[in-house]
């Protein structure tokens, strides 16, 4: 059951995200940006989907992606305090997608290299999904970064609100580096890696970002953490209200 | 000799050989005007139309489901683009053309301003408002503005797409439980007649159909479309087990009636006074306020990368 919770946590990290900025279709600060808004959405979910497909797959008791997506309790999901933070403005946007792609991007990468030479059915298929996930995300990575340096290097307004982003968000950046026990147990079978090991390389990507941006770590580092395991915002009742309604509301019903 | 008048009938005599019209050519301002108008309003009406649709976004009752909601509205926001740069080659800006929009002064279609209540409106919409925008488009592919008929050969390969995601949407609900048929139903009442006058006033009330129709803006008239569009439907219902509202299949004339439109309503939409005008208005300018700080940045920060390129060549 190792592997199961393992992929449900990526992608329900990846749904979550996903559906934040989806919120935005229609709404972004212009055309262009709207649609790389609805485009990173569109990769998320589409992750997340092929994930919980798998999932679905080798538990074998018959659920469909759209049963652990949509029919879970809360506490059942294990997505990061990050990617269910609200939008705020799109400072607080691009730096949310800083945060995770800076973390997602490496820790694709990584588990790539463990799945190499490994034959399971099971296997095979995440390599494929994170083979062409590492594209999507290498291309967040660099659209949060750029838009983070644009708006902290670019007028007055931008760099405050992306000053008050920093404070109001780096709380929840540290998480993801935070192993538990599902994690080692994913280490020790093999694929799974060791988020710490991550660390470096994702602070060392922030620090040069910001120092581009001209924005600084604040001085409180303490970490928000507890929705890997489960426990989650206030925000994420009302995130799954809207995520579930139709599944709630008329069960066992195909779409 | 009288040069405008020789410059009108090269222009005319273009038209009349299919030679499309293109951004440099000499043409008559109430051309420009009447093609400025028509594109921004279409343009428009994809930014506006993204709104009902994304109201459901988070709602979607599967994730497959959800990812073709997204890329959907994406398209339309893609439409919008094409069409905000056909414009400009006429001579005017994005900036202006989303002032003229923020006050008023500027239409897009009306269908938007109506609701989307529940999930079969993704379908609905898809199937009527997607279906009826096709007709008209079909005809604007072979508009005679080149860049327009340019941009309007990729909506029409998308919209078409719509039209039927819009109708297997409905057609899944058709099949499904007897909430679902009554959900289905119910929201094809709703969306029918309001898709109907999307083909604009009756042709003999219709101001601007003469002039168009000579310049081949537009080919075909208001009637002659919404009757195709009816005389279509009607027969695609018929694979749902559903029904369109006051439909009747007449002997005599070969075509489907489709009983009276309210045009007073029409026109009171059109005025401003359709269930969701204030609404639509009111989240474009918002969302085009909101953004200002970011486009502002976005600028900045390109000057001044500029002006950090222009000193590195100079000390090299
Ligand atoms: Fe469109
Ligand atoms: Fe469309």
């Amino acid at each position: 059951m190792t592997f199961y919770d393992y992929i449900i946590r990526l992608a329900d990290n990846n749904l979550i995200l996903g559906h934040r900025l989806s919120e935005w279709c229609g709404h972004g600060p212009f055309l262009e940006q709207d649609m790389a808004m609805t485009n990173i959405s569109l990769d998320l979910i589409g992750q997340s989907r092929s994930m919980y497909a798998l999932a679905a797959e080798i538990n074998s008791k018959g659920e469909s992606e759209d049963d652990i997506a949509f029919l879970r309790l809360e506490h059942e999901y294990q997505n990061l305090l990050l990617v269910e933070q609200p939008n705020g403005d799109f400072a607080h946007t691009v730096l949310r997608q800083l945060f995770f792609a800076s973390f997602q991007l490496p820790l694709y990468q990584a588990m790539l290299q463990k799945l190499q030479g490994m034959t399971e059915e099971h296997f095979v298929t995440l390599r494929g999904i994170l083979e062409k996930a590492v594209m999507e995300v290498t291309y967040h990575k660099r659209w949060s970064s750029e838009w983070v340096i644009r708006l902290g290097d670019g007028t007055a307004e931008s760099h405050s609100r992306m000053v008050t982003a920093v404070n109001e968000l780096y709380r929840y950046y540290g998480e993801a580096f935070i192993s538990d026990a599902v994690d080692d147990a994913a280490v020790s079978e093999g694929y799974g890696v060791r988020p710490e090991e991550l660390k470096a390389e994702a602070d060392q990507y922030i620090d040069d970002i910001f120092r581009q941006a001209n924005l600084n770590i604040p001085v409180d580092t303490y970490m928000q953490r507890g929705g890997k395991q489960g426990v989650h915002s206030e925000y994420m009742g009302y995130l799954l209200s809207e995520l579930q309604y139709m599944q709630r509301a008329y069960p066992n019903a195909s779409w | 000799m009288d040069t405008t008048k020789n410059l009108e009938e090269i222009f005319q005599s273009k038209i009349d050989h299919e030679i499309k019209i293109e951004p440099k050519d000499w043409m008559p301002d109430a051309y420009r005007k009447t093609l400025i108008r028509q594109i921004s309003q279409h343009a428009h009406s994809e930014i506006v139309g993204m709104l009902p649709e994304g109201n459901w976004i988070t709602r979607t009752p599967s994730l497959r489901r959800k990812v073709a909601l997204l890329a959907k509205i994406q398209d339309e926001a893609g439409h919008g683009l094409y069409l905000y740069s056909a414009a400009e080659t006429l001579g005017i800006t994005r900036d202006q053309l989303l002032d003229e929009l923020h006050t008023g002064k500027a239409k897009y279609s009306s269908i938007f301003n109506y609701p989307a209540l529940t999930w079969a409106d993704m379908g609905s919409v898809g199937w009527l408002v997607d279906g009826a925008a096709i007709m008209n488009q079909v005809m604007l592919c072979r508009t005679s503005y080149g860049p327009y008929a340019r941009a309007m050969v990729r909506i029409c390969k998308e919209e078409s797409f719509h039209h039927r995601q819009g109708f297997e949407i409905l057609l899944t609900l058709s099949q499904g439980t007897e909430a679902q048929k009554k959900m289905c139903q119910e929201s094809i009442n709703r969306w029918w007649k309001p898709a109907l006058m999307m083909f604009g006033p009756p042709d003999e009330q219709s101001s601007n159909t003469e002039m168009s129709m000579k310049w081949k803006i537009k080919r075909e008239t208001n009637d002659e479309l919404r009757q195709r569009f009816v005389d279509v439907a009607a027969e695609q219902v018929k694979f749902l087990n559903m029904t369109l509202p006051d439909v009747v299949w007449n002997e005599s004339t070969g075509h489907y009636d489709f009983g009276a439109l309210d045009w007073d309503h029409f026109w009171n939409v059109v005025k401003g006074n359709g269930p969701c005008n204030k609404q639509r208005l009111d989240a474009r300018i918002k969302a085009h306020e909101n953004g200002a700080w970011v486009r502002e940045a976005a600028l900045a920060f390109a000057e001044k990368q500029k002006i950090r390129q222009q000193s590195q060549v100079k000390t090299a």
